[in-house]
């Protein structure tokens, strides 16, 4: 099935399951225990284990490595190294740093830090461990670039943020009667998902099956396939629980190569994790940025001039944190400059994170707005109301938004939140100790949308079950494809079974970019399409006017059971959902407003955030339960981005020193107070047949800096160097 | 985590006995030691559990103050009715560290000589003098934020990071330890804790083998006890700073943590603040306590944080007066 029109009518439109605030499905298995995450799967013989020894430089080459001690260890079975580890090939997936990042134990080359330099198996992991230890590895360490700043000169035009230019912006800018030039830095930040990275491996024959935590089953299953030099018909990944991703498991790493290559070597199923401290050099990390961001405007708030330039870095062949890429879309303004520059640094692959680009985008461009609205004295929800725009600002009126709310977003939470009420300068509120303040950002997030298939079979019995390789990050996907299914069927949620994340199923669209809800329900709806035609047809009625509902099939007032029709032996439908030219007819993007009250602390400069609102557009809400709780994951995590969330990077020796979760701060529940979200009606006819669009990432793009321009309000500071923490808030006090 | 050997004694002598060869150590709560045995950091050949030595007891003692066996949990002491009624400031500083499921499996003594948490030491391939001496110090020209502003050297700048201690420095608490001889000691806190000199790796004067059998609280002196912990988030943090205080009107007693090897307390400053001007007080505490701080640039924010944080405790400690 192909959408490349507006969607018509359809059963999705009943709403009788899809919009309904059911609980997560698999939510008692998940809180028993009894949902198996990829490290968890019991397996008919005895696992071996195996333990992952990272790079002690970050740049150089392995000049000797010796694994006598380790090989005779207790319980070791197999120590490999680049001396020894069996060829590979270059895997090739969508995400370009891959590549690179496939072939693991290659050679002795070191291109960061806590790069595999060797892998231990043993019949524990406490001996795997500890024979890793035994391990004594000498380097040959070379000079390497790990400073972005030092940097900036040498950046290039990256293939995939390519400077957009519209009109004469520096002339523009430099008539404007009203201006901020403003630079913004954001730091390297870690995925950090609770489930660390983790692989079973075992082989039957030929056959390789892999349990991983990967969040696109078809993209790990392809690129193994192509780094073992084995076809991909004989790989099977299993990803059926998977306990967060945030974009880290967009890749695959170590765990899934090595413990691959050791189950062939050695004939039994080998499995591993990565342990805490080797996750955040080992794997991605989302890279730091230098963005400044330059706007001019007409006293009233319009703006002329737009112009956003970032800087970002990333090992060879790896692609950019789009940063800029909100600026393209926000805001209107007929001069226009958007530019990114690349450097090349040594530090572990920068990679997909949490709204890629949006997430630190919105940081620098949502500062910038509020700086310029308090140097045109405007209030700051009036000036992005009035540089509101209906079309893509560069393409112009020939390419509409598909939706867009964001006025509406910005009025209801400005009222709902009690923006009037708010303190009208710096230092204005205090409640205790506490200096008060609001701020406003808006949210923005692209839409993405990516073909996704589905089997969906009527059983015996007249229950249906759905089977696709989507995904469920901890998302929610399992509840809503059941819903949707349910809905198209005319079926109880309870009738429905979702089995996910398998690559024997038809492949999906995975979970990445807040695509997944929207793209897998899409190929889930395709598929029951086909078999609502298939079942009509066997009842003998026309399919146009076959009406699902109560688990028969209608026409007019004749109805047939659908068990009646499943028969003994079921009947199945298969099919994918694509897409035509839509996305580039229309613009399409989730809109919304965030809204934070932050206490500041007058002594010591602690940061609260004592409240929050997040008003959302994006399109049909397929379930609010879990669209909230997307929301809330959201919200949580732009707050530790604006206050706490940094990748401390050592510019000697080339690595991110803060490697674990003691150090690495996310926030923790105190830090997180009443976190209230909107949904805004609306239906987005250009984006599915569902007419919904991505949640979870809105959540996070603009809220962090909401925090920072309320921070502004609270305390007079201006931290433009991210994270926000209390030492740049006493400098800006400067006593 | 290398293999090791595995006892457990029965009596306060025969762990100390058993614990004197070297690569031997004691294991309580295992909160900490175990996090650094898994990351070898620490690698002790034989470890001699104390955990259930009969420890556990908070007794009065005869002068009216309290003894606290050296097993006894930190959330235990935190709960005694007799500390949150008379050495409050313990029980608000034990609080504001770590989280509750630690507290219930932390002790005493393990509270006490829980190690640094300066990053390069919790990794094995930089360098670090506390964790593998002579190997130099990473963090003087690195990550060094949260580390010490006051009694470090060219070898060692790391904090020590317990909360608990800070608030025993305040008290004026005793540890009490058993040798492997049978001879037992009584240590003030400066005379328990090292300062790194060019030594880091000893943290503290005990022994091969010597105990901790316990924590000794002279008899209350009143006044308002207070804790004041800042840090990056709102729990399950380290310090930044922390002040731990007992405001009796003109007299005060201020205990530092998260800026010295060990919890700083400077009587003399303590003085300077009882004679100087109301205005002028805390930062004459201050002054004096921290003359001849060496901070890195990047923890150059500390002293002042320290001025502001005490200012609080003092305000806070004015108002609950009154109420
Ligand atoms: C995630 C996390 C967060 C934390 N946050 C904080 C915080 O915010 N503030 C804070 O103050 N602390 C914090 N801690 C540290 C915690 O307080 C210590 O881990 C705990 O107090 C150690 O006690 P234990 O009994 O478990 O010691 P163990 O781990 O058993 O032992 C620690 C050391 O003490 C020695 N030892 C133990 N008992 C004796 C004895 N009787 N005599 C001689 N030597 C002995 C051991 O040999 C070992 O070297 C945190 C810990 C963790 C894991
Ligand atoms: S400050 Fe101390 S603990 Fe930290 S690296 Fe230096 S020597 Fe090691």
């Amino acid at each position: 099935m192909k959408f490349e029109q507006a969607s018509p009518p359809n059963p999705i439109d009943q709403e009788r399951v899809v919009t309904r605030p059911f609980t997560r499905i698999e939510g008692p298995l998940k809180v028993s225990g009894q949902a198996p995450y990829a490290y968890e799967y019991g397996l008919p013989e005895a696992p071996t284990y195996g333990f992952v020894l990272g790079a002690g430089i970050a740049h150089g080459r392995v000049t000797r490595i010796d694994t006598t001690q380790a090989e005779a260890a207790p319980g070791v079975l197999l120590v490999l190294t680049h001396e020894n580890m069996p060829a590979q090939a270059r895997s090739d997936t969508p995400v370009p740093q891959q590549r690179e990042a496939s072939p693991q134990l290659s050679g002795p080359e070191i291109r960061h830090y806590h790069q595999a330099v060797a892998f231990v198996v043993a019949e524990t992991f406490e001996q795997a461990r500890a024979a890793a230890n035994l391990i004594e590895v000498e380097y040959e360490v070379t000079p390497g670039q790990f400073t972005l700043a030092d940097t900036v000169d040498s950046g290039k035009e990256p293939k995939d943020a390519v400077d957009s230019v519209v009109g004469d912006f520096e002339s523009a800018f430099a008539d404007a009667a009203a201006t901020v030039d403003l630079t913004f830095t954001t730091p390297d930040q870690s995925q950090a998902p609770m489930e660390p990275h983790a692989t079973i491996a075992q082989w039957d024959g030929d056959q390789l099956t892999v349990h991983t935590a990967h969040q696109v089953v078809h993209w790990v299953r392809r690129g193994l396939a192509l780094t073992l030099n084995v076809p991909q018909k004989d790989v099977r990944v299993v990803a059926a629980f998977i306990g967060g991703g945030f974009g880290t498991k967009l890749l695959f790493f170590s765990d899934a190569v090595l413990s691959a290559a050791a189950a062939r070597l050695l004939g039994r199923p080998v499995k591993t994790t990565l342990h805490r401290p080797l996750i955040f050099n080992n794997t991605s990390h989302r890279a730091a940025t230098i963005q400044r961001v330059r706007l001019g405007a007409d006293p009233d708030g319009t703006l002329h001039a737009v112009g956003h330039d970032t800087w970002t870095g990333n090992l060879p062949g790896g692609d950019s944190e789009p940063a800029c890429e909100q600026t393209k879309y926000l805001y209107g303004g007929e001069h226009r400059q958007i530019r990114t520059r690349q450097s090349e640094l040594d530090l572990p692959p920068g990679a997909s994170m949490r709204a890629p680009g949006e997430a630190v985008g919105m940081l620098a461009l949502e500062g910038a707005m509020d700086e310029l609205a308090e140097k045109l004295g405007l209030d700051p929800v009036e000036l992005r109301l009035r540089n509101d725009v209906q079309f893509d600002p560069e393409k112009g009126p020939k390419r509409p938004f598909s939706s867009r709310r964001l006025a509406a977003a910005l009025r209801t939470g400005a009222k709902a939140f009690g923006w009037d009420d708010r303190p009208r300068a710096p230092r204005e509120r205090q409640d205790g100790e506490w200096y008060v303040g609001y701020g406003v950002a808006s949210a923005f997030r692209t839409n993405l949308v990516m073909p996704s298939g589905a089997t969906v079979r009527l059983n015996p019995g007249g229950t249906l079950t759905v089977e696709t390789q989507m995904t469920d990050i901890g998302t929610g996907s399992y509840t809503v494809l059941a819903q949707v299914a349910a809905e198209m069927l005319g079926l109880d949620l309870n009738q429905v079974e979702v089995k996910l994340g398998d690559s024997d199923f038809p492949q999906a669209s995975g979970s990445g970019g807040s695509w997944g809800a929207n793209s897998s329900s899409a190929g889930v709806y395709a598929a029951c399409d086909e078999l609502r035609r298939d079942l009509a047809q066997k009842a003998g009625y026309q399919s146009a006017n076959a009406v699902f509902r109560g688990g028969k099939v209608w026409q007019g007032a004749e109805c047939t059971e659908l068990s009646e029709l499943a028969g003994k032996g079921g009947v199945e439908a298969t099919a994918r959902m694509t897409y035509g030219d839509l996305t580039e007819q229309f613009m399409q993007a989730g809109f919304g407003a965030h809204f934070v009250e932050v206490g500041v602390n007058a002594h010591t400069g602690e940061v609260r955030v004592r409240r929050a609102l997040s008003v959302v557009a994006a399109g049909r809400i397929l379930n609010p339960v879990t669209a909230r709780s997307q929301c809330l994951g959201g919200m949580t995590m732009g707050i530790g981005s604006a206050l706490m969330e940094a990748l401390h990077v050592d510019h000697d020796l080339g690595l991110f020193v803060n490697h674990d979760l003691g150090e690495y701060h996310v926030p923790v529940h105190a830090d997180i107070p009443d976190l209230d979200v909107l949904f805004l009606d609306e239906l987005d006819d250009q984006s599915s047949p569902l007419r919904a669009k991505g949640v979870g990432e809105l959540g996070i793009s603009g809220v962090g800096a909401a925090v920072a321009n309320a921070v502004y309000n609270a305390s007079g500071v201006r931290v433009r160097d991210f994270p926000i923490t209390l030492d740049k808030i006493l400098a800006g006090w400067d006593d | 985590m290398r293999a090791f050997s595995y006892t457990r004694a029965d009596t306060p002598q025969a762990a100390a006995q058993a614990a004197e060869a070297t690569g031997t150590k004691f294991i309580a709560g295992g909160t900490n030691l175990l996090d650094l045995m898994k990351l070898d950091i620490e690698q002790p050949s034989r470890l001699v559990d104390v955990s259930r030595l009969n420890l556990r007891d908070v007794t009065d003692t005869p002068d009216g103050g309290l003894h606290v066996g050296a097993l006894v949990t930190n959330t235990d002491l935190a709960n005694h009715p007799r500390v949150k009624a008379d050495y409050a400031v313990l029980t608000r500083a034990i609080v504001a560290g770590a989280s509750g499921q630690i507290r219930n499996k932390a002790t005493t003594g393990g509270n006490l000589l829980q190690r640094a948490r300066c990053p390069y030491f919790y990794d094995t391939n930089l360098p670090c003098n506390k964790r593998d001496p002579g190997t130099g110090c990473a963090a003087l020209r690195g990550l060094s934020r949260t580390l010490a502003v006051i009694g470090t050297s060219d070898a060692c700048i790391a904090q020590h990071p317990s909360d608990m201690a800070v608030a025993l420095r305040v008290l004026d608490a005793t540890v009490s330890t058993l040798k492997p001889d049978g001879t037992a000691r009584t240590l003030t806190l400066d005379e328990f804790y090292r300062l790194p000199e060019d030594t880091p790796h000893l943290e503290t004067t005990l022994e091969p083998g010597e105990l901790i059998t316990g924590v000794t609280l002279p008899p209350p002196v009143g006044g308002t006890h207070l804790y004041r912990k800042v840090r990056d988030r709102a729990s399950y943090a380290f310090a930044l700073v922390s002040v731990a205080a007992i405001v009796d009107g003109d007299r005060v007693r201020v205990a530092f943590g998260g800026v010295a090897p060990r919890p700083w307390r400077v009587p003399d400053a303590e003085d300077a603040y009882a004679q100087a001007k109301a205005d002028g007080r805390a930062d004459a505490l201050i002054d004096r306590a921290f003359e001849g701080a060496r901070p890195t640039e990047e923890n150059a924010f500390k002293v002042p944080l320290l001025r502001r944080t005490l200012k609080a405790v003092l305000a806070q400690a004015g108002q609950e007066a009154q109420a």
